[in-house]
């Protein structure tokens, strides 16, 4: 068979793992941002008990494989009475990841935020909260943007790591073929195109907004 | 009869090979890294030239290796050079290879970001000296650039450690594939064993990442403490 034929052959079995893909990516960066803001707060207004457990998940989930982190989840937990299905495994695995680097970008933004900026606002008088609210906030977030998107690209890419609980995503849609019919050019060009159709253009869509709200840089 | 489970580890040889497993690991990041660290900064340099198809041709192989996830450039690399170039390499090899490739795309954009974060009278001074471009280079740009670059080049190297946990995908004998030759062995007499080696291992990763990432941030607050002065 032809080349091309392969390919439209397994375009079906792509389009799903693709949708796959798309859509675990999707919640595991919605669910890794919440995670992350989260964090971040409890940080930047250092609660007490809870801003020391932060930072200690902050260095578990930055400092490990998330294969390993997987591995955990889906074959060890299970040994002392916690079972998930694959794919929920794969979100709770991708949003104990993505959470803590959401939150280093966060709080790199709010530590971002010029003294200048700071200091006039403790001039006039603003409270503690109101100082987050009106100033290091709504600067710190815009800071914050380039790290999200950083973030947002790399999560996309860390699930190409779920092939390894068998959850049939782009990635492991290719192995599965390429092991079913041995035509690993064809389906490694459709694998690689996959993901370029997802990350170059959102690469692109990025660094627009990057560059919209780079009025957060004020003071600097 | 049942064990308690974290007898697994120290049953047998089982916790010398696994550190056995964990060196292959170390190994294989230690030398892409030094290979892909030699590689970046030679690229980087070139990436700050005017040559324009140059850049192009650097910013393209970047951009590759950015969009392209790594399990994908593994696979790329494990399936695509013995079949189309007939280069057999045993897997430690090639993913030292595709690491080290890595690296170099990832590294060639520290040096770059730092080369040009150089302040501009710094070179022009350079230039007025009339010192040439390999001096200014050696003696000007690059040392300057360098406390610019450490941190995130720690930081790209606790990622390659955590990359290495991909080569169980390649076959290659590193900690996780031996920790899962334990588990299967063991099976019947240590069903919680499973928990006690994967624990482990994520415990070795720890143990290497985090005085890195540890040591990045200090470099880095430091960095911006002596730049806000």
């Amino acid at each position: 068979m032809s080349s091309w034929a392969i390919i439209q052959q397994s375009l079906p079995m792509f389009t799903k793992g693709f949708e796959l893909t798309l859509w675990l990516s999707f919640i595991g960066i919605i669910g890794s941002i919440i995670v992350g803001l989260i964090v971040s707060l409890l940080q930047y207004f250092k609660v007490p008990v809870l801003h020391q457990i932060a930072s200690v998940y902050v260095e578990i989930s930055r400092n490990t494989p998330l294969l390993i982190q997987l591995f955990f989840l889906y074959y060890a937990f299970p040994v002392i009475g916690i079972k998930f299905g694959a794919e929920l495994c794969g979100i709770i695995g991708l949003v104990f990841l993505g959470g803590s680097y959401m939150a280093e970008g966060f709080t790199g933004g709010f530590n971002g935020v010029s003294k200048g900026q700071l200091e006039s606002g403790k001039a006039i008088g603003l409270s503690r909260w109101q100082l987050a609210r009106y100033i290091v906030f709504p600067q710190g977030f815009s800071l914050s943007v380039p790290a999200m998107a950083a973030n947002v690209i790399f999560l996309i890419k860390e699930t190409s790591i779920f092939t390894v609980i068998a959850i049939p995503e782009l990635t492991n849609t290719a192995l599965d073929l390429i092991g079913l019919y041995y035509r690993s050019n064809e389906y490694l060009f459709v694998l690689v195109i996959g993901y370029a159709i997802i990350l170059i253009p959102l690469s692109i869509i990025l660094t627009l907004l990057e560059k919209r709200v780079r009025y957060g840089s004020f003071g600097n | 009869m049942d064990h308690s489970g974290i007898s697994v580890l120290f049953e047998g040889t089982n916790f010398q090979r696994l550190l056995g497993g964990l060196w292959v690991t170390v190994r294989i990041a230690a030398v892409a890294l030094i290979i892909g660290l030699i590689l970046g900064v030679i690229l980087g340099v070139l990436r700050t030239f005017k040559n324009r198809p140059l850049r192009i041709i650097l910013r393209l192989y970047l951009e590759f290796f950015r969009v392209v996830p790594t399990v994908v450039l593994l696979f790329l690399f494990y399936y695509i050079l013995p079949r189309e170039m007939n280069f057999n390499l045993p897997g430690d090899q090639l993913a030292t290879l595709v690491f080290a490739l890595w690296v170099a795309a990832e590294m060639s954009d520290i040096v770059r970001g730092a080369l040009i974060s150089v302040p501009q009278h710094q070179k022009e001074s350079g230039k007025a000296i009339g010192l040439n471009r390999y001096q200014l280079y050696r003696y000007v740009l690059i040392p300057q650039a360098i406390s610019l670059e450490i941190p995130a080049t720690i930081n790209l190297a606790t990622r390659v450690i955590k990359t290495t946990s991909l080569l169980l995908l390649i076959s290659v004998m590193d900690v996780i594939n031996i920790g899962q030759q334990i588990i299967e062995a063991n099976n019947h007499t240590h069903p919680t064993g499973v928990f006690w080696v994967y624990g482990l291992i994520f415990l070795f990763y720890f143990l290497i990442d985090y005085p890195l990432s540890w040591w990045a941030k200090r470099l880095e607050k430091k960095r911006l403490e002596r730049a806000n002065g």
